[in-house]
């Protein structure tokens, strides 16, 4: 470790901008920003799964509220929707005098409230048009075979949805990396967070932002490997013969 | 002294879709052992009997009795539905079905689908089911695909692996919706043969069919259908030897 440092400051010796102290910056904005993502991620998808069911209820009573909340938060900025509840919570009779205020005062759970009500709604609609193209005939033979509807959801049902979703997922992962982007407005230090300062600190926009978009692109690349070898794993049985 | 109850028994099935009476009061009985072809040109009502035999549609009337055992049905809003789905789902695991579109399950390579249901609705063990699945897969001559998902096999292929996937459940009765309509001329043979072996070891089956030779040759009893209406029925030599009527000759002319 001491050795890498040494070296690492060598190769920084003639670069006033690029000293250990800001690398230290843009590494903890990329930590803030994968604890972020990842965090709104796994919990959206895993609200996902029973909104998406419920989405394509028979029930009006489950069915409406679902569809309501996904078209809010699909058809409203992210931006808008982090404002609201950064911004909004303040308002909230008595919010400051209960334990949730000292979680809510600072950016990161508002933010992470917003990003996740945000990634669970397009997953939603994600898995709900997945599992409305489930084969007909898949599920007669499901019915036929004396499964309950409950085990054909579980065995047939999402197990197949889930692998037609796997593409649209990716891109919604992807979307997600960059919409966090905005996360900076409201002060947390995330990626771009970091790059505002070491542009603040040094006026020196491309250095700042072209060192953090090659970060991002770097991240990118690191999610699309993964879902390709997802696929690759998972997609296996709409190949055909030979291919 | 109680008999053993027959494998099913169908009375009176009405059905309609919307204002047309699609089924006018059909009723079989299968012993064991019987082969019965429902015949009958397009729209003649005859998957539709078929389908309502494990209720995949609901009769608006009449009765089902598998294996001894009435289907009951109560009256809601909606029309005639079964009092209690879990009966349903007791006697469709009685009565296995093929396909006409096979209808494996895509995700699920071939053995996976033959043990799906043997482990997760009768809930074999995992290890029984396989060795079973392994010897169906063999009789079917399937034995290398095992390992294959559907979308690798061909159709005939498939439909034997559907096969296998029916006799797996050790079925009363199997109901075959035109299990060869689907294929490509050169694969229907295939599909026959293992009909054909089924038939002769004695399997309780009903088979809406278009294939005249496997009618004659294989059924034990014939029932022509036209328009919801059984028309004609009985041993093959009557039935397709000899029809009564001028629409049944019609219907077996040779059509080039």
């Amino acid at each position: 470790m001491e050795a890498l440092l040494e070296r690492l400051e060598g190769l920084l010796a003639d670069n006033s901008i690029f000293t250990l102290q800001t690398l230290s910056y843009y590494g903890e904005g990329l930590v803030t920003t994968v604890q972020l993502v990842f965090l709104s991620l796994v919990i959206g998808l895993v609200a996902a799964v029973p909104l998406a069911i419920g989405r394509g209820s028979q029930r009006s009573w489950v069915k409406w509220p679902i569809f309501a909340y996904t078209y809010v938060f699909r058809g409203t900025p992210l931006l808008v929707q982090l404002y609201l509840i950064y911004y909004g919570v303040v308002f909230v009779e008595g919010i400051q005098e209960t334990w949730l205020w000292a979680i809510l005062e600072k950016p990161f759970v508002p933010a992470l409230i917003a990003f996740t009500l945000n990634t669970a709604a397009y997953t939603t609609e994600i898995f709900h048009g997945a599992i409305k193209a489930t084969p007909r005939g898949e599920i007669e033979a499901a019915r036929a075979y004396g499964m309950s509807r409950r085990l054909m959801m579980r065995r047939i049902v999402l197990p197949s949805a889930f692998r037609r979703a796997l593409p649209a997922y990716g891109n919604e992962v992807i979307f997600m990396l960059h919409a966090s982007a905005i996360a900076s407005v409201v002060t947390i230090m995330d990626l771009t967070g970091a790059a505002r300062f070491v542009y603040a600190r040094y006026y020196a926009p491309f250095d700042a932002f072209l060192f953090v978009a090659a970060i991002y692109l770097c991240v990118t690349f690191a999610i699309l490997f993964f879902f390709r070898w997802l696929e690759k794993r998972l997609l296996a049985h709409l190949k055909p013969a030979g291919g | 002294m109680a008999d053993t109850p027959l494998p099913l028994e169908v009375r009176n099935i009405k059905k309609r879709f919307g204002d047309t009476d699609v089924l006018k009061g059909l009723s079989l009985t299968a012993h064991k052992g019987d082969v019965i072809t429902l015949i009958g040109a397009s729209g003649s009502g005859k998957s539709t009997f078929l389908r309502c035999m494990n209720l995949l549609e609901q009769p608006d009337e009449g009765e089902l009795i598998v294996h001894g055992e009435p289907v009951r049905f109560k009256r809601t809003r909606h029309g005639r539905e079964p009092a209690d789905w879990n009966q349903v789902v007791r006697m469709r695991a009685k009565l296995s079905m093929v396909f006409q579109s096979f209808n494996l399950w895509a995700h699920m390579t071939l053995l996976e689908n033959v043990i799906e249901a043997p482990v997760h609705v009768l809930g074999k063990p995992k290890k029984e089911a396989i060795e079973h699945a392994r010897a169906l897969l063999e009789r079917v001559g399937l034995t290398e695909r095992a390992d294959a998902y559907p979308a690798q096999m061909s159709g005939g292929q498939q439909q034997r692996g559907a096969i296998a996937r029916a006799l797996a459940m050790d079925p009363e009765v199997m109901l075959f919706d035109e299990p060869t309509s689907a294929l490509d001329p050169e694969l229907v043979g295939d599909v026959l043969k293992v009909m054909r072996d089924l038939a002769a070891e004695g399997r309780t089956m009903i088979v809406v069919t278009h294939e005249m030779a496997f009618a004659r040759d294989v059924s034990s009893q014939v029932i022509y259908l036209h328009q919801g209406v059984i028309e004609e029925s009985g041993p093959p030599d009557e039935v397709i030897g000899n029809p009564q009527s001028e629409r049944l000759r019609q219907f077996l002319a040779p059509k080039h």
